[in-house]
Formats: structure tokens, C-alpha cells, sequence
């Protein structure tokens, strides 16, 4: 990646920031139903007890591999989802049981950037169109011109020509619809953005400008923001703090220097040694920690700690008793080693 | 692009500016990119205007009787022959044309608004609404055609309007399962999603989204069902449940007493039978040609 991507940002958000989002034992199970006349026979537990916040101005990374629920957390902070148990607070409003009526104006304050930049924009629509919706939704820039102009100046801060408005997303490259993606987000100037693997379906290289236009834009708007994703190189560019989730749960939170520098969780650690070296002399040489097994099904996750049945330092307890998110240091571990 | 060079951003007007007249560039991108749907635009406006000009455009009355010249095969005098009662086919094909070009769009059209509504609400609202609906959906189309039909005639008695109503009636519901399942695959695309995650009204979505995305098909049963209407109002006139005679309409010309001569005078059955495809080939095709110009991605494109 660009050399951009090797300058470092401060890790630590500022001592006194305040907490923008809070969420606390969110749970969000689906029911899988079942039989002749249709009973609920189970549920789906992709949300299972999480907790976390985030500060003003900061980006909170949320990484695990396919299934770990850490989507499904992203659009339960957006309300897209039914909760099961637990609570969101959003700037100091609880918003656990807001309905769709209530959560309309709550929406201008938190927008989203999809995975999948092609089907994320309207194929019917320009993007003048496109970037403006969020405008005539919030009634802002009420008046035609002005609107446009809006968009305008929002398509030039993504770093698209103002005179690509009246284009249609087809004639656009996966990069330039991220970006297009990026500015309708942006249009109602929220406070939190939720990113849902923005870059994981664009190339490395369009990777890089997308994730620097990312930074470049938090930096000037101070916006905080949550990025899941599954690339663990552009969650460490991204993000001040991490979140490591695992089957539902979060396994462990610390800064971003400190997770990369000096993993703890047992399932941290092994994503970290995953990581492979460019130097393909040390590549060779290093040990290699692969964790075996399947990812159990989230509809029956295992008793106690649900990682213990891959766990390399599984001990009895593990499979009885499950750990709970403590401070170890500077960050947070849920395992029964600390 | 020449002229938006500057690097001014939001001051430059250039984009502002929107094109004249959108209605005249459909226009001449019909007749540039899809010339077949073109003549069949043009071939359902003469029939159109055929049929709201028959009165002055008819060399005789539609009901004008002639017996001296019963089954004379076309010629100078009787462009498309006369009928077995000695009637001017031309002169009834064109009055024929009013009756049944109304009834096969306004139908048709009823038809199309009524799948639409059906369709989208339950595709996109889904759950237990949708299950109802859609089983009173299954009860209807249950039933045979011809004894809704047979019931309704029977009892507010034939005639233009409730031929319209009941074929509308009919083919809408049954086509509600068409545009349903279009909206069932729009609704999971990520940019409803997206709608609805900036804060869009389920009206908005479906207005906005929904309905623009789901209009391919929607044009397609429009103009199959345009053909579909003015054949069914045949199979009607022809129970006698339809418009009532001496009315001409293309499907009683076919149906009728044609059948009967269909040795003696085939031109008898050949003028409206010919027409009624002409029309509905015509209609298909600019059907087609609307739908591939109206979505953005075939610009350009033959």
C-alpha cells in the first residue's frame, strides 16, 4: 500500500473525550423456527452480550473472521434490527426501543457506508440523486439549486468532479462508488458512521485511496466512526481502538498499538500470527500458530468460553465457567488467562 | 467538458443547467437507438387516431347494410371486402379500432395499476400481510374466468365499462404475482437498505426505489396484456357477454359470423385478424424499446 498508509496516527483519543456511543450487553438472537406448525425451535445467537463504546472523533475497528456477528452489531447500533436484550445509548439517548418513527431523526446523526458498492447505489438513480436523498429525507437545503450545489461541493470533498452529478452509478468504477457511497454518508453531516467493510470488495491499490480518504475526511469533520472489517492491515490503519469479536462475543478491546504489539487473547494472538510478513525470509522462518478446528455454530456456541474448543491453552474451567470482559493493562480481555 | 475546467468547484454552473426537453431527446433516442419500436409506436398512433377519427375516416356506417354486396372480396369500393349482411370490413375496422383499442388499453392499464399495487405492497411489506393477501390472491385465481366473468355481466348487464373493470380486474390480480416476485428480489438489494437506513418513509422507498426498479417488468405485462384484453373481448362478445351488437369490435368481427363463411369469404376473418396482431405485435414492441430506454445502464446501447 501508498506510503500514506505507513504514517502512524495518534494512537489514544483525547483523555477528556466524550462517549459518543455506548453500547452495553447487546444481544441480538434471530429465531430459527421449526416443525409442522412452525414453533420457534432455537435461535441464532449472532449478537451474544457486547459491549463497548466509543469516544468522540474516534474510529473503533471491529475485526473477527465471516459469522462472528461483528455486521450484525453494526446495523443493531442503526436500529436496522430487532434487539433482543441490552441497551444503545447514542448521544445520551437510549435508543434500544426506538421505532422506526422516532429513529428518523436520530438517523441524520448516524449514516452508513456499504460493503458492496455495487448494489449500495440506486441503478435508477443519478448521483446527484443518490447523494441528495438524505437531504430531501432531513429537509435540508430545501430549495433545488441549493441542494445541487450541496452535492456538488460533497462529490468534490470525495474527491470526484462536481460534473459527474447527473451520471448514473453504472458508469462508475467500484472505487469512485465507494466514494459516491462515502458522500451521501456524509451529506447530512452525522456524528457516527458505520462502515461495513468499505474496502473488502475494492482492489488492494483502490483499497488504500478509499481507507486514506476515510482518515483524511474523520480528521477534518470529527466524525467517530465504526469500522468493521475482516483485514486485519486496514483495520490497524483505520482505528485507535479494536475490537476483536469472536462467535458473537468480544474476546478483547485495547488500543490499536497495544493489541498489534502485544496481543492477549489466545484467539487475538493466533489472527495476529495469521498475518503474513512481506519479507518472505522472516515469513518462512516465524512460527506459525494456526488454530484448528471449525467455527462452531452460533446457534449452539459451546459452553463456558467459546473459543475453549480451539483454545491451544484451554483448561478445565474454560468449558464451565465463561470469561468476562475485564481490564487487564490498558485493554480489555474476556479469557480466564488473566 | 471543454467549459468546466476551472477548479472553483461549487461556483461553476455548467451541470446546473438541465437539458431543453426531455420528452423530445426520448424521442429522437426511440427513433436512433431502437427503430422497430419506433414503427410500432407510430403503428398503434394510426390506429389510435383510426379509431377517434373513424367517424370522418369510414366510407360507410359501421352498421350500414348492403345486400346487394354481401361477401364481396376486397376491391377499390370495399377495401377489405364486405361481411355477410353486406357491411364495408374497413369502415367497421376502423370503428372497431375505437372500441377495441379503449378496452384493450384501458383494461390493460387497470390491469397494470392494480399488480402494481398489489404487488409491491405485499412484496416489499412481506409477513403476515402478504400471506393473506396473497391467499385471497390464490382464491381468486382459482376461480375460472369465464364464471366471474358470467357472474358480474349477469348481473350489472354487458356493456363497455364493466367489460373494462372485470378484464382489468382479472388480469390485474393474477399479475400482482409477477411484480411481487420482481419486488421481492429489489427489496434485498442494499440500496433499499441504504433508504431505509438514512430515514426513508416505507411510501418513499416504494415510490422511489421500488417501483422505478420493478418498472421492466411492469411494461412487459402491460403491453402482453393489451393483446391478452382485446382477445378476451372476443372470447366475451362472442358469449355475448361483451360489448353488445351491431357495435363493431375486432374480436366480435373475428368470432362471429366469420367463423361461419370462413371458405366462402376468409377476408372476413383475415381484415381483424390481422389488425388485432398488428396492434399487439406493435405494442410489444414498443414496450420493449420503452423499457430498454428507460434504464440508465442501456444507454448507449442497441
Amino acid at each position: 500500500m501508498s506510503d500514506a498508509m505507513t504514517q502512524e496516527r495518534p494512537a489514544e483519543p483525547k483523555a477528556t473525550a466524550n462517549v459518543i456511543l455506548d453500547v452495553e450487553d447487546l444481544k441480538i438472537h434471530f429465531p430459527v423456527y421449526g416443525g409442522l406448525i412452525q414453533k420457534q425451535v432455537g435461535a441464532v445467537k449472532a449478537v451474544d452480550g457486547v459491549s463497548f463504546q466509543v469516544f468522540e472523533g474516534e474510529t473503533l475497528g471491529l475485526v473477527g473472521e465471516s459469522g462472528c456477528g461483528k455486521s450484525t452489531t453494526g446495523l443493531a447500533v442503526l436500529r436496522m434490527l430487532p434487539v433482543t436484550a441490552g441497551r444503545i445509548v447514542f448521544e445520551g439517548v437510549n435508543i434500544t426501543h426506538h421505532d422506526q418513527k422516532q429513529m428518523r431523526p436520530i438517523r441524520r446523526r448516524m449514516q452508513m457506508v456499504y460493503q458492496d458498492p455495487f448494489g449500495s447505489l440506486d441503478p435508477r438513480m443519478t448521483v446527484g440523486e443518490i447523494v441528495g436523498e438524505p437531504l430531501v429525507i432531513h429537509k435540508l437545503h430545501g430549495e433545488k439549486k441549493e441542494r445541487r450545489e450541496r452535492v456538488m461541493s460533497l462529490l468534490e470533498m470525495v474527491g470526484l468532479r462536481h460534473d459527474m452529478i447527473d451520471r448514473y452509478p453504472h458508469q462508475f468504477s467500484g472505487g469512485q462508488r465507494q466514494r459516491i457511497s462515502i458522500a451521501r454518508a456524509l451529506a447530512v453531516e452525522p456524528r457516527l458512521l458505520i462502515c461495513d467493510e468499505p474496502v473488502s470488495a475494492l482492489d488492494v491499490s483502490i483499497q488504500a485511496q478509499v481507507v486514506n480518504l476515510f482518515q483524511e475526511l474523520q480528521e477534518r469533520l470529527g466524525i467517530s466512526s465504526i469500522f468493521v472489517a475482516h483485514d486485519l492491515a486496514v483495520v490497524r490503519h483505520v482505528s485507535q481502538r479494536i475490537a476483536v469479536m469472536y462467535l458473537g462475543t468480544i474476546v478483547e478491546i485495547s488500543s490499536r498499538d497495544e493489541l498489534y504489539a502485544n496481543p492477549k487473547h489466545p484467539y487475538t494472538q493466533a489472527l495476529m500470527a495469521a498475518i503474513p510478513v512481506a519479507n518472505p525470509v522472516i515469513e518462512a522462518a516465524r512460527a506459525h500458530q494456526i488454530i484448528t478446528g471449525e467455527v462452531p455454530s452460533a446457534q449452539r456456541p459451546p459452553p463456558g468460553c467459546r473459543f475453549h474448543p480451539r483454545c491451544v491453552h484451554a483448561m478445565p474451567i474454560c468449558s464451565e465457567q465463561t470469561p468476562e470482559l475485564k481490564n487487564h493493562g490498558s485493554s480489555k480481555v474476556a479469557c480466564h488467562l488473566f | 467538458m471543454a467549459e468546466i475546467t476551472t477548479d472553483t468547484g461549487v461556483g461553476v454552473r455548467p451541470a446546473l443547467a438541465r437539458k431543453p426537453s426531455a420528452f423530445l431527446e426520448f424521442f429522437s433516442r426511440l427513433f436512433r437507438e431502437k427503430p422497430l419500436g419506433a414503427i410500432g409506436a407510430v403503428v398503434c398512433l394510426i390506429f389510435l387516431f383510426a379509431g377517434i377519427f373513424a367517424d370522418l375516416l369510414a366510407p360507410y356506417g359501421f352498421n350500414l347494410i348492403m345486400p346487394i354486396n354481401r361477401m364481396k372480396p376486397p376491391s377499390l369500393q370495399f377495401w377489405f371486402g364486405t361481411d355477410n349482411l353486406g357491411r364495408d370490413i374497413f369502415s367497421r375496422i376502423l370503428y372497431g379500432a375505437r372500441l377495441s383499442v379503449i378496452i384493450g388499453l384501458s383494461a390493460a392499464l387497470l390491469a397494470t395499476v392494480l399488480s402494481i399495487l398489489l404487488g409491491i405492497t405485499t412484496g416489499y411489506l412481506g409477513g403476515r400481510f402478504d400471506m393473506i393477501v396473497q391467499r385471497f390472491v390464490d382464491a381468486w385465481m382459482s376461480f375460472p374466468d369465464i364464471v366471474i366473468l358470467i357472474v358480474v355481466v349477469s348481473v350489472v348487464g354487458p356493456g363497455m365499462p364493466q367489460v373494462i373493470v372485470v378484464l382489468g380486474c382479472l388480469y390485474g390480480i393474477a399479475g400482482s404475482r409477477i411484480i411481487r416476485s420482481a419486488v421481492i428480489s429489489v427489496r434485498e438489494q442494499s440500496y433499499i437498505h441504504a433508504a431505509q437506513s438514512i430515514g426513508g418513509t416505507t411510501p418513499r422507498i416504494l415510490w422511489y426505489h421500488v417501483l422505478p426498479n420493478v418498472m421492466p417488468p411492469v411494461i412487459v405485462l402491460f403491453t402482453t396484456r393489451v393483446g391478452a384484453v382485446i382477445l378476451a373481448e372476443a372470447a366475451l362478445s362472442f358469449l355475448g357477454l361483451g360489448v353488445p351488437p351491431p357495435a363493431p369490435t375486432w374480436g366480435g368481427m373475428l368470432t362471429g359470423s366469420a367463423r361461419n363463411y370462413m371458405y366462402l369469404a376468409p377476408w372476413m376473418a383475415l381484415a381483424p385478424g390481422i389488425c388485432l396482431t398488428l396492434v399487439v405485435f406493435s405494442i410489444n414492441m414498443f414496450g420493449d424499446a420503452l423499457r430498454d430506454l428507460l434504464d440508465p445502464r442501456m444507454r448507449g446501447h442497441r
